[in-house]
């Protein structure tokens, strides 16, 4: 028999071709077993039963060019529609000439977040927290006005992806901060806390959002003394945030449960108190595992923000929606809903990137 | 009690007072009428078969669990529900743990620098001076910026052990610290603590490992069923152990 001279080892030979590559996928994947067989020629079928005339609607048959309805002449989609109206989508009512206020708005809050995507910056919690108590207040004066030299543009003006973007994103700003406050409450020892933190939550997701929002531009009035009214957006927005801060809190709950009760020792054996404890060392952990399930929740806020139809706000799908009843462009709902579903897509499929990136750069610094 | 953090073990004063002290988990009498004197620099290991209350025992002395009659003594602090007391303790008593409990989202160099800069308010460059001390110490200071779970077992146990040291605890409280680590990696751990003791660190210890029983305490506690059986120097409590349950622990103890 052979023996192996010691510091001398066997090459490593590269494996099967039938293991790897484009040839193994495939034996793996599709056609594995009979029955795995039928299913990818089934899918094959429905594929080429749908697509061709997708494709041929929305693009080859389809009108690009033009300024009204009599450019639509190809028999596809009237992409006419969503250019003449590109505007209104996006703005809503908001007045042509103070647009800009708008877009710089949007601009100054993506460039103060580029440092939050470079590699070698390193005080990005501070410029998170300090983006979102400062920038709120910018962007109301440069959207709202009624200051500093700038027209007042009541929100009832106020539609269109932008006001979408509004929506979503003060929801998705407040409700994480007030989930984790709620989350929190609801695992403390103190039982008057616990119990109205829970009765809160429980309270909330118990009920639709639609019914959120009813009560809070109906109901809400009622309370208040006669005279007093205050704005039917913010209402929208209290609803919204804490709607999701609700479920916001169930998913911080499912974090912090994950984390095992020596962290708790350790820090307090350290003489760390609570808050230190919750602030260094348990919540950095717990919100990074659910980093997914709050994804998951802002993605649904950024869809349900299209309720605030129902109040009586133009959001993206509502604006596009109304746009639809409009005579000249009777018909031509298809185009208009495809639209807004792309707009609504590329957002939170961005979202959904971005977190699995965040997850995966944390990934690497934790494990070896 | 007006000014409880001044107060100070003086010298004819104990470290640790435990006078009395019981503690039930609901219906279950863990602790029955426990008494302990540590004096100053004092080396005390704790042995006694699982379940017998040991662990529950030291993590009283820094309220981890709460006892329910008698009174702790600590530094010269009471333990009370005086939050104020329990963080002036805290901050006396280092603690490491059977599992080590490393923070896994901190480098070790973080680990290590936490408290001191957030409880001892201690400048960041200071506490990473201290804690590259105490990493030398430890002999791992080339592991300063991995993460916890990038070391092994020994290792980790070691950071841990330098953490406790950041704070510059007057006691240092062990639970079984080698009780998770592969056998190989035993030795490490107890040389550090043998090290610590050297140094004159007033330290309770429990642990198993009766080599380290024999060359380092000053006296071994034997504890069973929640009492304190025993406790005598090292040299009468192994040769002429005076309890049948002591005998019997002995016996299947050092049997392997
Ligand atoms: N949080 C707890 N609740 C109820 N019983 C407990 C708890 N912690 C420990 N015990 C029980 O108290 C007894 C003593 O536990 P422990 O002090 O951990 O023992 P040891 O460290 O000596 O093995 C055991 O019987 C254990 O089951
Ligand atoms: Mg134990």
């Amino acid at each position: 028999m052979a023996t192996i001279d010691a510091g001398q080892r066997s090459p490593d030979l590269a494996p099967p071709i039938t293991q790897v590559g484009p040839i193994a996928w495939v034996r793996q994947n599709l056609v594995s077993s009979p029955l795995n067989t039928g299913l990818t020629l089934l899918c094959l079928y429905l594929l080429y039963l749908i697509v061709p005339p997708l494709v041929r609607w929305a693009i080859l048959d389809a009108d690009f060019a033009g300024t009204s309805r009599a450019d639509c002449t190809s028999g596809g989609a009237c992409w006419v529609f969503i250019q003449a109206r590109i505007w209104q989508f996006i703005y809503g009512f908001y007045p042509p000439e103070e647009r800009w206020r708008v877009n710089l708005g949007f601009l100054l809050l993506i460039l103060a977040m580029v440092p939050l995507f470079l590699r070698g910056f390193s005080h990005k919690i501070g410029l998170a927290v300090g983006l979102v108590v400062i920038y709120p207040i910018i962007a109301f004066i440069l959207f709202y006005g009624g200051m500093l030299g700038l027209p007042e543009v009541e929100t009832a003006r106020w539609g269109g992806l932008f006001l979408t973007l509004v929506i979503a994103g003060v929801g998705i700003v407040a409700s994480l901060p007030i989930g984790i406050v709620l989350a929190l409450g609801r695992r403390s020892t103190m039982p008057v806390i616990r119990l109205v933190c829970t009765g809160f939550i429980e309270i909330v997701r118990g009920v639709p959002l639609i019914t959120v929002l009813f009560m809070a531009s109906v109901m809400l009035p009622l309370f208040l003394p006669a005279g007093m009214n205050f704005d039917k957006l913010l209402r929208a927005l209290i609803g919204v945030a804490l709607f999701s801060a609700a479920y916001m809190a169930e998913v911080v709950r499912g974090g912090l449960q994950a984390i095992p009760k020596g962290q708790y020792e350790a820090a307090h054996a350290l003489g760390l108190s609570y808050w230190k404890t919750m602030g260094l060392i348990i919540l950095p952990q717990a919100l990074k595992i659910v980093i997914p399930g709050i994804v998951n929740s802002m993605i649904s806020l950024f869809k349900d923000t299209s309720l605030v139809l129902i109040i009586g706000l133009y959001d993206l799908l509502g604006i596009v929606q109304a746009a639809t009843t409009n005579a000249e462009w009777l018909g031509l709902a298809p185009e208009a809903y495809v639209f807004a579903a792309f707009c609504f897509w590329i957002f939170c499929f961005a979202m959904s990137r971005y977190s699995l990136h965040v997850e995966r750069k944390l990934d690497r610094g934790h494990r070896r | 009690m007006t000014e409880p953090a001044a107060r100070a073990a003086t010298a004819d004063q104990p470290m640790i007072v435990l006078r009395g002290v019981h503690k039930w988990y609901g219906q279950f009498h863990v602790l029955k009428d426990i008494n302990l004197d540590v004096q100053k620099g004092q080396r005390i290991v704790v042995c006694g078969p699982s379940g017998s209350g040991k662990s529950t025992m030291i993590r009283c002395i820094n309220r981890l669990e709460e006892h329910q009659r008698g009174h702790i003594v600590v530094n010269g602090i009471e333990l009370t529900s005086d939050v104020r007391n329990v963080d002036a303790i805290r901050r006396e008593v280092g603690m490491v743990f059977q599992h080590f409990n490393l923070f896994p989202h901190l480098t070790i160099l973080e680990n290590l620098t936490l408290a001191p800069t957030w409880v001892r308010k201690m400048p960041k460059a200071e506490a990473e001076d201290v804690a590259m001390t105490y990493l030398k110490r430890v002999g791992i200071p080339e592991q300063a910026h991995k993460y916890p779970l990038q070391l092994s077992g020994g290792q980790q146990q070691r950071v841990a052990i330098a953490r406790a040291l950041c704070m510059k605890p007057e006691i240092m409280l062990f639970d079984e610290p080698t009780s998770a680590l592969d056998p190989e990696m035993i030795k490490e751990v107890l040389d550090v603590m043998t090290e610590l003791a050297r140094q004159g660190m007033t330290m309770i210890c429990v642990t198993h490992e009766m080599g380290f029983a024999k060359q380092v305490a000053d006296l071994v506690v034997f504890m069973d069923r929640g009492e304190v059986v025993e406790s005598n120097p090292p040299q009468e409590f192994f040769t002429n152990p005076q309890s049948e349950r002591t005998k019997l622990f002995l016996s299947q103890i050092l049997k392997h």
